[in-house]
This record gives structure tokens, C-alpha cells and sequence, in this order.
């Protein structure tokens, strides 16, 4: 509910010095000059909600240093105009398909030039930042004398994420302008900064409320405003000796966190770092190379399909802010977590069970979890707490835009819950379930209205894992699976879109590839070896582990499921499993299931066998070829939306690129052979699927 | 003294629904909840369960007693996170004991009068929050340190310590004293027990009583509903009273030692109202907007009184407030089909019944032309009370009308008095019909 008299002043806050405009022609930027004399250069890229860098703004940012030159002004200010924030990084589209070394090195040292120019200016330079200033943005701020972080502003360079570290000077004036060690660590982690602790490692060198910008710029300008700089320690850390030590130790801390023959990114950095730290030119020129080293590697190139992959999903969820009261019913683990997430995310939430006490039991995972996002702001915490409402009544059924129903799996229950919810749902809302095992066609008989009746499948943990199946029936009303789609876009979450279909696409994915796990555990691989396979192959977890993760009650139920309803030719789910799962030996959750868990972390034989190197082929195929499936069954036309719902549903790894994106890039004629190959040694069930051709096509 | 008035004429003022928490004893340390929080804990299911938006209200009343450092202005607060809007204006009342019966007086006021149409009025109060208070000198003595500047006069400063600052004063010990008579609350009931000659025995078996009373209903189901459950952040349900003690007896309570006046006093922990959070809320509305939301009227306000005297004897403020609505309306206390008579200590409680019973008392100082009678105990405080489920003082005289709705709905009686005594000497009274 929103103040009009607030709504009418908000946009006057975002303060652009009302300046007289220069005319220069520009496209992306803007550029004027204030009462006194300071020149205020505004970025606003055009055709886009979010500033990005690329070749066009970093040139016109050097039309506006000519112009300059010729007209002196008392300072430059450089922020953005949109109120999204400063600039989110470089647009990685200029980067996508990168193959040739030398090119990429050719327009990083073009870049390089501008921001070198920008330094070496003799008047004050401000860069004044609301919202995020990463990666290439906030490697334009530190070509700046002076930063000016806006509360709430957020810095960091998440090159990392994608395969790189950073490239436009930002590893030289990042190391050389605070506590290299503290640099080197934001670097190496992809983490961002709060302005708070942005001040106090002297990245900034004040924050201030949007309404002091003004006085914060004109202290600037009169050169009030400056950090402490290194101190003598940050420069003996600098020194070739404490770097060799230092970047030992980094080398091992980057190991554990991801695989260096996967991720070269962190060895490359910190090499950089050892061998020109404390020589800023030398490590800014060495930059380069490394940079466009990194750009042309599978690695990277399919770390940015991955990001554009999250950008299409993205864009599936569309605009539409339609929803803004959900009613939650069922508290168990996935509805309690999936009220509380809605609940963070600004939309009023009611949360139902027959029962008090699982409600009391979300109110806590959700006390906890807020907590720990939100760095305890306790207002944030308080507010989002107060949107979620225990609701032992089911009162908000009638004022839902949304109703998610996460009860058990059974049909009887859920159509009955359906057959109360219908008549009191006000006109428009909309019906989701979140089952992972009952076909829509199943669930909507009975119902007066099946068109308003869609699948919203969330994954556990619901805070961490980004994926929301949006799950279709021949019935389903498109506006609503719309208005679903968004809804996923509104929680922050990324919609896929899949047709009715058992398992829908990663529960049916990963079913042959865990029991294909079982099924070598039967013949005597040890665990630890089989999840290494895994693991080497680059999955987050091996599939023993993940299965103990996810409860191997699901994985049983899930696998039942699919057997039954697919008439799958797969190994029998072994005894010795069910049995495991009559005695409640379910995985991490009860603390002991295929591993015995102990402080959140399964408690793995330390010297177990090195895994046979065909034993990732013998476990990764088998859900390679279930995405083919997909394809060919139509639960999925899109082989993206495929290797997106794997990757942000199921975490596979993701510098292959998706399951059907590894594929191509091996091969679809050698993948196939192996199949063939691996269905001689093993049985029909690794036969290639039909689906295959479509990807050739 | 009561002067005689008529019952002011307006538009009729309805009461359409309530529900409060849990009354949570305080076992030591502050609760899980501040006095707002426990407004937003019944607020939220009350307000959801109407067919109007929460921003529908034209204000919202609520009377708090021991306003917390970081919520001033608890109705407003309330409001704000209550979902009300930011154009909600809200204000609290405070008058003691009688706060959350002073927010529905007020809002009845607007009503009546035609300037509001539908408030939201409740009590909150968290004693197990009240803080701990420094003693006078030590504030002298920090103050004077954070204005010291230069170095020496710190130091100066820094020596005006002396050890006994350190003792803390119990800020709900001074609050259940009165400060004009510097008696606590337990001690005017000693003395009202004094006056009346309730004995010890009396007041404890009126207590098991309470106990008995409230145990039932909680059985029976009969507040559901009204009751509704707390969720705290460690994931506890917070589902009932939960000072009762259904095994109460009278030997129990025969060994307790007197509370505020050893070793003869005769007011015990086990007769006294309990210290307890709470919070209450009750919706008032006016015919005009029982049309516009479709609303059910239950109850109509039909009169209120507040009245006032010494602060030594504050307990027979019920009897000074009550007295009045019934000469108004011309009803005798047989007519009054239920009572809820805030049980803050069971030899109040009897001394009230007493002094109605006693010809001199009535004719004095009520006015009446003899003894107005007894009040029979079947219909005084059907399901317990203050001394069973606590008393959180700013939100119990909010309860006390809101369950006297549902008790006169449920043994289908029309007619009742919710009426309490107020620390400093007063009282208040409300008359109610079912609708």
C-alpha cells in the first residue's frame, strides 16, 4: 500500500545536479554543467532498464573527455540516470562466441584507454553510485579519484561467476587502493560489497543518503573528500615475498571451492596478482592477456551461455505484477519454505495446515532464513514476518490471487481440498499445485474450472534453488500460465515451462542417473568412488550424496512414479533401498541414509578407489539422454529451457553448459555410439531415445 | 460524586467481532512478544477473516499501558503493520487497567457521534517487557559523564561512581505502585479485604474457582475463536492461556505466603491476577458500515461510565462505575444477566459484591435508597478470569468486553456489564446487548 503523497515525491530524489544540458549527440549518455561549474555526465543506456558497458558507451564516455579538454570544468561527476542502480557490468553479449585471443585483447586495450584517460584527468573526478556498480561499472568508479556510494549501493566484481576475473584495470586499482588481500579475496568470491563495508575497506570514500549527494560532490570538488589510501601494512602485503605466501594458500582455498582444470579463472587471477602485484602498470597491461586468455575457453563461452540461458527464462516469466496476495496450503518443508519466500519477496502470504504446529515450524525456518539474507536488518526481517500470516482457517483462500496448494501427494486429499477452495476463490485467481508426482489430468477432474489449475514445481531448498517448473495441461487457460510465469519472475524465481508430463523435466532427468548410482553401489562401487565420478565430470554432488540430500523417500517415490507411469526400462529399485526407507533411514534429514550425516555434511571414507573413467559416461548419459527424451516427447520444445532446468533445477554443472548443450559439443553422433555401446554392456535402458533427431535437425 | 444523566442519544454503535492472544504468563525474562507484536498476533486473523481490507478503517484505537522504547505510539505501529495503510491515523490511550476498555469508550464516541464509522480498538501490554529502571542517581551520574568533554572533567565525572547506582529498580514493581499513596495494588486489597472482612479462605476459594472456570471452557472449546494462536519466532505455538491451573485447590493455595503484607496479609500470589502479555482487539462500527461491508452487528453498546476515588481503595471502582448505567437505564444488578468483573484480586472482586450488599455503602456513597443485592456467581466471570488467565493491563479491559460478547452468546443471554477497577482510583463500566 503506497503513500500518494510519497508516490508524488519519490522521483524527485535521484539527484542528476540539474544541470544545463551540453549537447554532444549522444546517444547513452548525458551530459551537463551546474552553477558551479561541475560537469555532470549521466549514463542512461538506451533501449535498456540497466546500464551495461559496452564498445559505444565507453566511446561516447571518451567524446565526453574531449569536450572536456577543451572547456575545463571544476569536476566531473560520473552516475547513472536510472534509478535500477549505477551499471550492472560489461554487456556480455559482446563477449559471446569469443574465439580469437588477439581480438578480444585489441578492444580490451581500446577499453583500457578510456578508463586510463578518465584517471589521468587533472580535475576531481566523483563517481556517485545508487544500486549495483559491478564489474565493469564499478571498474569505471575506481578509475575515479573519488567514489561516492549512495546508501543501499552494492559493489563487487562477479567476474568470477562467469569463467573470468576482471578485465577493465579493476585487478590492478582494486589491489592497489585497499588491503590487496581483501581485493584479491571479493575477486576470487564473486561477493558484493554493502556500502557500509565498501567505507570501510576504502573502496568508498563516503556514503551518504541520496539527498547529500549534492553536498557530498561539492566537498569533493573542494578535494574534502578522500579515503586513507594503503596503509603500510596493505603495502608490505603487496611485496613478492607476502604475495607468493599469500597466493599459496588462495590456490588451495580456490581448489576446494571449484575444480581448476574446470574453473581456470582464480588460478589465473591470482598468478596475475603474484607475479605484478604492488607494479600497477605491469599488472594492468599483464591483465589484459590474461583476461582474453580466460574469454576464449569452453568454460567461459558456456558460462555465458548460462547467463544468457537465466536471461531467457527470465524473459519467459515476462512483465505483470498481478499477483500480490498468495494463500499457502500445506507447512510442510516445500510449502512453509515456498510461503516464506513469497513472503520475503514483498507479496502478502497466508499459510494453511490442518495442523498449528508445522505452521509454527515455518514461522521459524522462515525467522531463520531471513535472518541470515538479510544480514539480520531486523525491519526486514519484522515486515516480512508480519506478511506471513498463520492461517489455521484457510480465510485467505477468498482474498488469494494465487492459491498454492503443497499438501501430500494424494489424490483423494487434494481434489477435495480443490472441491472447498473453488466455490470461496474470487473471480480471476488462480489454482497452482505443487505436486511432483500426480499428472494435472489426474488432479483436474472434478474441477468447475480446470482452465485456472497449473503446476508450479519448486525445489528444495526453495530459497536456494532459482527453478520453478510452470507445468501445463491440455486445458490450461494461457493467460493464467502466463500470469503463473510472472508470478515465478515477481518471487525471483526462474520459470520453466513444461508440459504435463511424469517427472516433469528434472525429476525425469535425474531419476535413470541416480538409480543408475544404485545400480553400481549393487555391483560394489564403493559410494565415495561413484559421487567422485561425479564430481569429476563437474557436478556440484555426486548422485549418492544428492539422493541422501533430497530423502530417498522422494528419490523411491519418484523413481515408483516414473517406472509405473513411463513403463521404463530400468533397473529394479534395489532391495536393500526400500529397505532403508522402512526403517526411516531417509538421507540427510533423518542423519543417516546411503551416508551417515553428520553437522550438515555426509561423512565420506576418506581413501575410497579412484572412479573408472568410464564411469561418468555410465552415470551422466543416461540423464543426457532423458533430455533427448524430453525433447522428443514435447515436455519441452527448447533444448535451452532443458539445459536451464537441469542447471538452476538440479545444479548441472554448469560450465558444460546444459546436458543437451554437452552433448552438441561432444558430439550427438559419438554420444549416441557410447549409448549404444553402454546399452550392449548393460542393457535396452541405455538405448538412444527417440528424441535425438530433433537436436540433429 | 455520580451525577445522574441520561444515556446520550446518538447512532447506534455495534461491535461486529474480536479476538485476542493467548494470555502468555511472564516466567521470567521478557516474552517472545512486545505489546505491538502481540496486537499484530490477533490482529492479523481478525482482520482476515472480515470482508473489508484492513485500510477500510477510519482509525485505529489502542490503549497501552508500558509503551516500549521502540514503540511509541503502539497503535500506530499496530496499524502500520497490521497491513492498515500509511493514511491510517491511530492513536493510544492510556488510563491503567482500564486502557483496552478505554479505546472501545472512545471509539464508541466517534461513533456515537458521527464522525467515524468503523474503528479498530484493542489493549496490548507486555509486562514480562517492562524494563528495568535505573535509580535516579546513577542517571544523574551518566549523564553527567556524556556531558563532560575535555579529558579532566571526565574523569571527574567517571569518579561520581558509586556501586549501589548498579541496583536496578523493578520498572513494574514502581508501575503496580500507586504513587500517591505509595501503596502497591496488593495492599489496597489488603485493605479493601480489611474493610469488607473477606478472609483468606474466601478469597482463595474464589480463586480455584477462576481456575476451575477457565480450565473448562478451554476443554468445552468455548474460545474459539475468540483465542487465537500466537506464533512466536522459534517456531512455538502459542495456543492458550496458559497461567491456568486446572488442578488449583483450595489447600494449594492455602500454603502460599502472603504476597505485599507479611506474615498477616491475606492477598497471595495464588489470589491475585497473574503478570501476563496480552492483546485484545475488538471491532466497533456503525450502522452505516455494517451496510456498506455486510457486516453482523453482535453486540450493541448501549452506555459507558468511568468514576473515580481514593487511590487507597481503587479496587470498588466497578462498583462506582456500574452503579451509574444502571440507574441510567433503570436496571437493577439482577437485571444484568452477565458479569465480567476484571479479576485483579479475588478480595477485590468480593469486596465489590460485598459493598454492593452492604445498606450503608449504597446508600452513602451509590445513592441508592437501600442495598442493592447480590450478584449471583453463576453469572459473575462464567469462564474465568484475571486471576486464572492474567491480567496484561492495558489489553484486559479490551478482553473483558469481547468475552462477555461470547459468553451472552453462548448460554444465549442478552444483556451484560464488563466493568474494571483502575490503578490510581477509578473505574470503568460498559453496557452491552447482544444484537
Amino acid at each position: 500500500m503506497h503513500d500518494p503523497a510519497l508516490t508524488l515525491l519519490k522521483p524527485r530524489d535521484l539527484d542528476l545536479g540539474l544541470a544545463t544540458p551540453v549537447e554532444l549527440g549522444l546517444t547513452h549518455w548525458k551530459l551537463g554543467r551546474d552553477a558551479d561549474g561541475i560537469a555532470w555526465a549521466l549514463l542512461d543506456k538506451v533501449d535498456s532498464s540497466a546500464n551495461t558497458l559496452d564498445d559505444a558507451v565507453l566511446g561516447e564516455l571518451d567524446r565526453i573527455l574531449d569536450a572536456l579538454d577543451t572547456d575545463r570544468p571544476a569536476g566531473l561527476v560520473i552516475r547513472s540516470a536510472k534509478t535500477s542502480g549505477f551499471v550492472a557490468g560489461a554487456d556480455v553479449s559482446q563477449f559471446r562466441g569469443a574465439s580469437d585471443v588477439n581480438e578480444v585483447e585489441q578492444r580490451m586495450a581500446r577499453a583500457h584507454a578510456i578508463t586510463d584517460r578518465l584517471e589521468g584527468q587533472a580535475y576531481p573526478t566523483i563517481a556517485v553510485v545508487h544500486g549495483y556498480a559491478l564489474g565493469g561499472g564499478l571498474e569505471v568508479a575506481l578509475a575515479c579519484k573519488v567514489r561516492i556510494a549512495v546508501e543501499g549501493a552494492r559493489f563487487g566484481f562477479p567476474e568470477v561467476q562467469l569463467g573470468l576475473h576482471p578485465g577493465l584495470g579493476g585487478t590492478a586499482r582494486f589491489t592497489r587502493l585497499i588491503d590487496p588481500l581483501q581485493a584479491m579475496s571479493f575477486m576470487l568470491t564473486g561477493k558484493t560489497i554493502p556500502a557500509r563495508k565498501a567505507k570501510a575497506l576504502g573502496l568508498v570514500d563516503a556514503v551518504v543518503p541520496e539527498r547529500h549527494v549534492r553536498a557530498a560532490v561539492q566537498a569533493a570538488v573542494r578535494g574534502e573528500l578522500h579515503g586513507d589510501g594503503q596503509s603500510l601494512i596493505d603495502k608490505l602485503k603487496d611485496s613478492a615475498p607476502a604475495r607468493r605466501l599469500a597466493a599459496g594458500r588462495m590456490r588451495d582455498e580456490a581448489k576446494k571451492q571449484a575444480p581448476p582444470e574446470h574453473y581456470p579463472a582464480p588460478n589465473a587471477l591470482i598468478e596475475l596478482w603474484e607475479r605484478h602485484g604492488g607494479d600497477f602498470e605491469a599488472m594492468k597491461a599483464a591483465e589484459i592477456g590474461s583476461f582474453a586468455r580466460l574469454m576464449v575457453t569452453p568454460t567461459v563461452q558456456n558460462l555465458i551461455r548460462v547467463f544468457f540461458l537465466r536471461e531467457k527464462l527470465k524473459g519467459l516469466a515476462g512483465e505483470g505484477g498481478g499477483i500480490k496476495r498468495v494463500h499457502v496450503i500445506g507447512a510442510g518443508a516445500m510449502g512453509g519454505d515456498i510461503a516464506a519466500w513469497c513472503a520475503w519477496s514483498g507479496l502478502s502470504v497466508t499459510l494453511t495446515d490442518v495442523k498449528p504446529e508445522p505452521i509454527g515450524g515455518a514461522i521459524k525456518r522462515a525467522a531463520e532464513l531471513y535472518g541470515k539474507i538479510s544480514h539480520d536488518d531486523h525491519l526486514q526481517v519484522r515486515d516480512a514476518l508480519d506478511r506471513l500470516v498463520p492461517d489455521l482457517k484457510g480465510e485467505g483462500a477468498r482474498s488469494a490471487d494465487l492459491i498454492i496448494e503443497a499438501a501430500p501427494e494424494k489424490v483423494e486429499l487434494k481434489q477435495g481440498l480443490y472441491a472447498k477452495l473453488e466455490p470461496v476463490m474470487k473471480q480471476g485467481a488462480i489454482l497452482a499445485t505443487n505436486t511432483s508426482s500426480i499428472p494435472l489430468e489426474t488432479l483436474r477432474q472434478g474441477l468447475q474450472r480446470p482452465e485456472r489449475l497449473v503446476g508450479l514445481h519448486f525445489f528444495n531448498p526453495v530459497s536456494r534453488m532459482q527453478l520453478v517448473e510452470v507445468v501445463r495441461h491440455d486445458g490450461l487457460d494461457a493467460e493464467v500460465e502466463k500470469a503463473a510465469r510472472a508470478f515465478v519472475g515477481t518471487i525471483d524465481r526462474l520459470p520453466a515451462p513444461a508440459k504435463s508430463a511424469p517427472g516433469f523435466i528434472v525429476n525425469r532427468a535425474l531419476t535413470p542417473y541416480l538409480i543408475e548410482a544404485m545400480a553400481m553401489l549393487d555391483e560394489g562401487v564403493a559410494k565415495e568412488t561413484i559421487d567422485k565420478a561425479a564430481e569429476r565430470f563437474g557436478m556440484p554432488m555426486g548422485p549418492i550424496e544428492l539422493a541422501d540430500q533430497v530423502g530417498l523417500d522422494i528419490c523411491l517415490a519418484v523413481a515408483d512414479m516414473l517406472k509405473r507411469e513411463l513403463k521404463w526400462d530400468m533397473p529394479d529399485v534395489p532391495r536393500w533401498l526400500r529397505d532403508k526407507v522402512e526403517q526411516k533411514k531417509l538421507g540427510k534429514k533423518t542423519g543417516e541414509g546411503l551416508y551417515v550425516w553428520k553437522g550438515g555434511h555426509a561423512q565420506k571414507a576418506p581413501n575410497a578407489a579412484e572412479p573408472d573413467p568410464e564411469m561418468a559416461d555410465r552415470l551422466i548419459l543416461p540423464l543426457v539422454n532423458t533430455c533427448a527424451a524430453l525433447l522428443g516427447d514435447g515436455v519441452s520444445d527448447d533444448p535451452d529451457v532443458i539445459d536451464a532446468a537441469m542447471i538452476f533445477g538440479a545444479g548441472f554443472a554448469p560450465f558444460r553448459g546444459g546436458p543437451l548443450h554437452y552433448a552438441r559439443q561432444r558430439g550427438v553422433g559419438d554420444v549416441k555410439a557410447k549409448l549404444d555401446a553402454l546399452a550392449g554392456q548393460y542393457g535396452e535402458r541405455f538405448r538412444p531415445a527417440e528424441g535425438w533427431s530433433k537436436l540433429e535437425a | 460524586m455520580n451525577v445522574l444523566r441520561s444515556p446520550v442519544a446518538g447512532r447506534p454503535v455495534y461491535i461486529v467481532d474480536g479476538a485476542r492472544t493467548p494470555f502468555l504468563k511472564a516466567r521470567g525474562g521478557p516474552g517472545p512478544f512486545t505489546p505491538v507484536d502481540l496486537a499484530v498476533q490477533c490482529g492479523r486473523p481478525l482482520l482476515l477473516r472480515q470482508p473489508f481490507a484492513p485500510d477500510a478503517f477510519d482509525q485505529v484505537i489502542l490503549g497501552c499501558v508500558n509503551v516500549i522504547a521502540d514503540e511509541q505510539n503502539p497503535a500506530r505501529v499496530a496499524a502500520l503493520r497490521l497491513g492498515c495503510g500509511p493514511r491510517m491515523t491511530a492513536f493510544t490511550v492510556a488510563i491503567n487497567c482500564g486502557s483496552g476498555m478505554q479505546s472501545i469508550d472512545t471509539a464508541y464516541r466517534y461513533i456515537r457521534d458521527g464522525s467515524s464509522n468503523l474503528i479498530l480498538a484493542g489493549g496490548a501490554e507486555a509486562l514480562s517487557h517492562a524494563p528495568l529502571v535505573l535509580k535516579q542517581s546513577a542517571v544523574e551520574w551518566l549523564s553527567g559523564l556524556q556531558g563532560a568533554k575535555a579529558p579532566i572533567d571526565k574523569v571527574k565525572a567517571m569518579a561520581g561512581f558509586r556501586p549501589d547506582m548498579l541496583a536496578p529498580v523493578v520498572g513494574l514493581e514502581r508501575g503496580l505502585t500507586d504513587p500517591i499513596t505509595d501503596l502497591g495494588m496488593g495492599q489496597t486489597a489488603e485493605m479493601l479485604a480489611h474493610y469488607f472482612d473477606i478472609s483468606r479462605e474466601a478469597a482463595d476459594a474464589y480463586a480455584v474457582e477462576s481456575h476451575h472456570r477457565l480450565a473448562k471452557a478451554q476443554d468445552a472449546g468455548w474460545l474459539a475463536g475468540e483465542v487465537e494462536p500466537a506464533f512466536a519466532r522459534d517456531g512455538t505455538v502459542h495456543d492458550q492461556d496458559d497461567g491456568v491451573r486446572p488442578d488449583s485447590s483450595v489447600d494449594k493455595l492455602a500454603k502460599l505466603k502472603p504476597a505485599f503484607e507479611r506474615p498477616f496479609g491475606k492477598v497471595t500470589p495464588g489470589n491475585s491476577s497473574q503478570i501476563t502479555d496480552g492483546a485484545s482487539w475488538v471491532i466497533l462500527a456503525s450502522e452505516e458500515a455494517v451496510k456498506k461491508h455486510g457486516l453482523k452487528p453482535r453486540a450493541v453498546i448501549l452506555d459507558s461510565e468511568w468514576a473515580a476515588l481514593d487511590p487507597s481503595i481503587m479496587g470498588l471502582g466497578p462498583v462506582l462505575a456500574s452503579t451509574p448505567l444502571l440507574q441510567r437505564a433503570r436496571l437493577t444488578l439482577q437485571d444484568i444477566e452477565l458479569w465480567e468483573l476484571n479479576e485483579a484480586f479475588a478480595a477485590q472482586v468480593l469486596s465489590c459484591l460485598a459493598a454492593w450488599e452492604d445498606e450503608a455503602f449504597c446508600r452513602e456513597v451509590l445513592g441508592l435508597p437501600g442495598a442493592a443485592g447480590s450478584i449471583d456467581r453463576n453469572r459473575l466471570n462464567v469462564d474465568g478470569g484475571a486471576i486464572s488467565l492474567g491480567h496484561p493491563v492495558g489489553a484486559s479491559g479490551n478482553r473483558i468486553v469481547l468475552h462477555l460478547i461470547n459468553a451472552l452468546e453462548r448460554l444465549d443471554l442478552r444483556r451484560g456489564i464488563a466493568t474494571e477497577c483502575i490503578g490510581g482510583g477509578q473505574g470503568g463500566a460498559m453496557l452491552i446487548e447482544r444484537v
